[in-house]
């Protein structure tokens, strides 16, 4: 059992966003669920994550880092709320 | 609630002091300029790199919540770990450390909040509720808090002086102990039960504010009893170490 | 690249012309996940191959233990740079399971317990290349290494060896599974350094 909170994304995804993305609703496309990105689960491999809803388990978001680019896939996110 | 200030960039960091805590435990102080402060609770990425290139990234929670340039962490060396051995026995005042920070607005209590606190550590999950705490004394702020500190024996208690202080001014604490404990000590060792959480912690009904840290086996514990004991999932915030 | 931290080295690394580019030997065997490890009881297990007219062909654990079972002395290689070598595993070979399985698609999909997908080209599933293994080091395979059976694919990079196969699909094309589709080499060889898309 060693998956994280989504707290964990606040350094990756400040790479790409300039505001606090744990701070942002993402919506579950898979259960309708709305939650801070900070209570979703998070699974790390190496340094690729897979963003889990805390409610349903589906995968909301993979990060992967390559040595060129950094791959964010939001599919499983119906819609993401950034607080301004 | 505003997002927070762009923090992408990797800042350099030199380490101050270091402080042995624990067996397997430390608490480094590291100055680092333009670092500017960080809220109660939040953490920071540390990146190591090693000679061939090869780089290895961990988030750390952060002890101290000031509006300074130097920080305090503290980490517990895992058996299998990579980065946590070199931490705790190779680092030395003088090295310097890229830090990305600080991180996180949401594990975070802001002295602006009035409402009770209640804090569960497990082992070195008391890092950020220790920032927690420390801002609580230094705001003057009359928040009830209370602080449950699950460790496995007494030698691996963290901030062990400065707490104790707590103990006896601001902040009532809770120590559970799950391997051995202190001579003389009325309860046998043992983890974290609902029993402890309903005679230990601010009850559900004076609607507190809960932070759980630790290890994921103890946060998901833990957390699973608060709801069971009324808490509203809402009202519980938690920062899983990952681990077991 | 960061400034070099002191004294620091990470996982005791080698250099070792054996490796495929970019890797690096550990004594280790780091547990990497994309979710929550399943739960499966061998009573419950089922594995499958399913093919383009509909046709499913099952196996029960009962079923695949009856099935011959080879050895397995070999490397793997993560896409995340470690490298293990001379492990040892035992399984059923693919080449067993796809005797008698009817089908003119030359691509797999492999799924998981737990939702997890990998894509494979049938080529690489057969001539003694693949297995559903599931015993590691002597012992039982651990449920969070894929137990009881994952695929076992180690000439390509492992996120192929499907933890906690279920079964897998006949493809008309090389449709990318989990990771494909996430940014991982569609294909996935290590001495080719196939990490990315």
């Amino acid at each position: 059992m060693n998956h994280v909170d989504g707290n964990v994304l606040a350094g990756p995804l400040s790479e790409l966003f300039s505001v606090d993305m744990t701070l942002a609703t993402g919506r579950c496309v898979g259960c309708g669920d709305e939650s801070v990105l900070a209570r979703a689960m998070v699974y790390e491999s190496g340094t690729d994550l897979v963003v889990r809803c805390s409610h349903c388990d589906d995968v909301m978001m993979t990060l992967v880092h390559t040595p060129g680019d950094l791959r964010i896939e939001l599919r499983g996110i119906g819609m993401l709320k950034v607080p301004l | 609630m505003t997002a927070l200030a762009p923090t992408s960039v990797w800042k350099v960091g030199v380490v101050a002091s270091v402080h042995t805590e624990t067996p397997t435990g430390r608490s480094i102080m590291i100055d680092v300029p333009g670092w500017g402060g960080n809220l109660a609770g939040q953490h920071l990425d540390l990146r190591l790199t090693a000679p061939d290139g090869y780089q290895a990234v961990r988030s750390y929670s952060i002890a101290s919540a000031s509006s300074g340039d130097r920080v305090e962490l503290a980490v517990d060396r895992l058996p299998d770990g990579e980065v946590s051995p070199y931490l705790v026995d190779e680092l030395q005042p003088g090295d310097e450390l890229e830090l990305r920070g600080p991180l996180g607005g949401w594990f975070v209590w802001r002295p602006e909040q009035t409402e009770p606190v209640q804090l569960i550590g497990g082992g070195s999950g008391i890092v950020p509720l220790m920032a927690m705490a420390r801002a609580h004394a230094a705001s003057g702020s009359t928040a009830r808090f209370r602080l449950l500190y699950s460790v496995r024996t007494p030698e691996d208690v963290f901030f062990k002086d400065e707490l104790m202080a707590f103990a006896s001014s601001a902040i009532e604490i809770t120590w559970v102990y799950t391997r051995a404990t202190p001579a003389g000590w009325a309860t046998p060792a043992g983890r974290v039960s609902r029993d402890i959480l309903t005679s230990s912690t601010i009850p559900a009904n004076e609607n507190p504010a809960v932070f759980v840290c630790g290890p994921t086996g103890f946060v998901e514990t833990v957390a699973d009893l608060l709801v069971e004991l009324g808490h509203p999932a809402a009202s519980v915030k938690t920062e899983r170490f990952g681990g077991k | 690249m960061g400034i070099i931290s002191r004294g620091f080295s990470g996982r005791s690394r080698e250099q070792n012309p054996e490796l495929p580019p970019g890797q690096f030997l550990t004594e280790d065997f780091p547990v990497l996940s994309a979710g929550p490890t399943p739960r499966i009881d061998t009573d419950e297990w089922e594995f499958t191959i399913s093919t383009e007219d509909g046709t499913v062909h099952r196996w029960s654990w009962a079923d695949l233990m009856a099935l011959p079972v080879e050895e397995v002395a070999t490397d793997i290689h993560c896409v995340t740079r470690w490298s293990k070598l001379g492990t040892s595993w035992r399984g059923v070979s693919l080449d067993t399971l796809f005797a008698g399985i009817d089908t003119k698609y030359g691509y797999t999909m492999a799924h998981s317990y737990g939702g997890y997908t990998t894509n494979v080209p049938l080529a690489d599933l057969l001539g003694g290349k693949a297995w559903i293994a599931f015993e590691f080091d002597g012992q039982p395979l651990d449920p969070e290494h894929g137990g009881p059976a994952r695929l076992l694919i180690p000439h390509l990079y492992f996120w192929k060896s499907a933890k906690w196969v279920r079964g897998i699909q006949m493809h008309k094309g090389d449709d990318p599974g989990f990771w494909e589709q996430n940014g991982y080499n569609i294909y996935g060889d290590p001495w080719l350094e196939q990490r990315y898309s």
